[in-house]
């Protein structure tokens, strides 16, 4: 049933910008910072919660950009360099974060995001500083296509990511990792008592989500045509945050529901009120109060709770 | 006898001048159930927290099968085959049971999977298995923290079993369990040991449990050893008999 209603789903969307197709660009991007989201909601099941991780967004955005310079143009290796190029800086920077927690966690993840923020924006030569770099239209398999017949690909690609990468993703939670990432937060005592190196447990996890966040970043770089500093900005960060909050972190599909649920009353609100971020206040609070389960508890079957 | 599994030599342990281990050494034997019994606040967890790795004392040394241990983590002492069960159960209290017990049985047998699931059919009947055994068969779907405290502490058991250890340190295992669960989670733990050759450790409050269960006494007081021998020499020992059995 659940798998209906997901399949149901995934073909309104695709047919949406047949009906309205400035929708495309909008969803598009939702489901690039749902891949982001998506990242900081695996590591908030280890109850460590990333103001960071537009960072990561960011890297792999640049890498594209980077790539593009140096000649590559093919979108395939694009995504799959840029993403990898994410993952690394992801691994590098959490080998030192995974060893912290809680509010420190959080924080560090802060601190290093501005860091490389500020990089981006400082160092004019290699990152163009604040204007930023292009991210030109690249072939897909060899073809060579106009700007709007790549934006068609690119958003019917990433919804079939969405898709792909969902399933790995929720594949890789119901692991003996995934568990073992859960009982980090749970009982990290007991996870050591068996033998389990939770440093590992959650440099893995880490660099999945940076992974996760890269591929989001390298969709939003090629939907923009561009890619700024303010994409690493930590207001970035901390949308996707409260998108993982939003969508509830009990399952997969809750950060792309976060996301599409945001950038669609984004575009709507933005049309009739300038009080956006009112707006978001608003619906982060009732969220939070009446339904912690997230957004996506409202669809998820409620789990069998004995008394 | 046989060169001692497990051995504690001299250790010194003091917290803010209270001495938890003053000069104690001891020497646990293949196949032994020793048992450890003594007044609260006398150093006994603190024992198992050395031998275990998760503290480590001001002097002394800490041997398994003759290599020093003394200054490794926790997860690299179990990853040599010791598995401890705590005073206060250590769960993971928002997963299923039957999570906490396959969790356990998959840190020996293929954590770094990311692809299969942690839920195998195999895995499943070894942790039912194991459930059974502490006779915790119908709860397995519950989430542990909805558990009787009784019954944390024989999931604590289980999860420690399943690590299949050659030595299990078990730390007041009858504590909180009701007294007419307890003889039946003995008889049950007992013949588990015997069956999978498990030496163990046992702190234990309940006399009757130590004077039926176990192969040797240690009596442990103010972070010394005052007496030591099989349950019944203890016992009749006076001494032991005023400080500890009447306290206990
Ligand atoms: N981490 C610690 N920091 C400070 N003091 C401690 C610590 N651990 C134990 N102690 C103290 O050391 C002494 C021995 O404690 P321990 O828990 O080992 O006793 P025990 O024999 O297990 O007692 P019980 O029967 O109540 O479980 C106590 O006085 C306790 O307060
Ligand atoms: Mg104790």
């Amino acid at each position: 049933m659940p798998t209906i209603i997901a399949a149901a789903a995934v073909l309104v969307i695709a047919l949406l910008p047949q009906v309205a197709p400035w929708l495309q660009f909008v969803l598009t991007l939702a489901i690039a910072k749902g891949f982001a989201a998506l990242g900081v909601a695996v590591l908030l099941r280890a109850g460590l919660i990333s103001i960071g991780h537009a960072m990561f967004f960011a890297a792999s955005a640049y890498a594209v950009a980077f790539l593009a310079r140096a000649g590559v143009n093919d979108l395939g290796l694009l995504l799959i360099l840029s993403v990898l190029g994410g993952a690394f800086v992801g691994a590098v920077a959490g080998a030192f974060l995974v060893r912290y927690r809680a509010i420190f966690f959080a924080m560090l993840n802060l601190a290093v995001s501005m860091v490389f923020y500020a990089l981006c924006a400082k160092l004019y030569g290699v990152t163009g500083g604040t204007d930023g770099l292009p991210v030109p239209v690249p072939a897909v398999f060899g073809l060579v296509l106009g700007e709007p017949a790549f934006k068609s690909v690119l958003f019917y690609l990433s919804l079939g990511l969405m898709v792909l990468v969902g399933l790995a993703v929720r594949r890789y939670l119901n692991s003996p990792l995934g568990h073992a990432l859960s009982a980090v937060h749970t009982n990290e005592i007991r996870l050591e008592y068996l033998g389990i190196p939770v440093w590992a447990v959650l440099l893995i996890a880490y660099v999945v989500s940076a992974a996760l966040a890269g591929l989001g970043g390298a969709i939003a770089g090629f939907a923009i045509g561009r890619v700024v500093p303010d994409f690493a900005f930590w207001t970035a960060s901390g949308h996707l945050v409260l998108i993982a909050v939003l969508g509830g972190i009990g399952g997969v599909p809750g950060a792309f529901i976060g996301a599409l649920f945001l950038e669609l009353l984004h575009s709507a609100a933005v049309t009739v009120t300038d009080s956006w971020n009112l707006i978001v206040g608003m619906t982060l609070i009732i969220v939070i109060m009446f339904m912690p389960q997230g957004v996506y508890g409202l669809f998820a079957r409620k789990e069998a709770t004995s008394l | 006898m046989t060169p001692p599994i497990l051995e504690a030599r001299n250790l010194h342990v003091a917290f803010n001048g209270v001495k938890a281990a003053d000069d104690v050494s001891i020497a646990i034997g293949d196949g032994e159930f020793l048992a450890i019994i003594g007044p609260n606040g006398s150093g006994k967890t603190t024992l198992l927290n050395i031998c275990t790795g998760y503290i480590r004392p001001r002097s002394g040394s800490v041997l398994l099968d003759g290599h020093d241990i003394t200054r490794l983590s926790p997860r690299a002492i179990a990853r040599r085959g010791v598995a401890r069960a705590f005073q206060i159960p250590q769960l993971f209290s928002a997963q299923r049971v039957i999570d906490n017990m396959m969790l356990a049985l998959a840190a020996t047998d293929g954590l770094w999977s990311a692809v299969q699931p942690l839920e195998t059919a195999s895995r499943r009947d070894e942790a039912r298995a194991l459930l059974d055994l502490v006779g915790l068969a119908d709860d397995a779907d519950r989430i542990s923290s909805t558990l009787p405290e009784g019954h944390r502490k024989l999931l604590d058991i289980a999860v420690a079993l399943a690590l299949k250890p050659r030595l299990l340190l078990l730390d007041e295992p009858t504590s909180g369990v009701s007294a007419l669960e307890r003889f039946p989670l003995m008889e049950a733990l007992m013949a588990a040991l015997r069956q999978r050759r498990i030496t163990a450790l046992f702190v234990e409050h309940d006399m009757d449990v130590v004077a039926r269960y176990a192969s040797r006494v240690l009596v442990w007081n103010a972070g010394n050893i005052m007496a030591e021998g099989r349950p019944d020499e203890v016992f009749s020992n006076a001494q032991v008999r005023q400080r500890v059995v009447g306290v206990a």
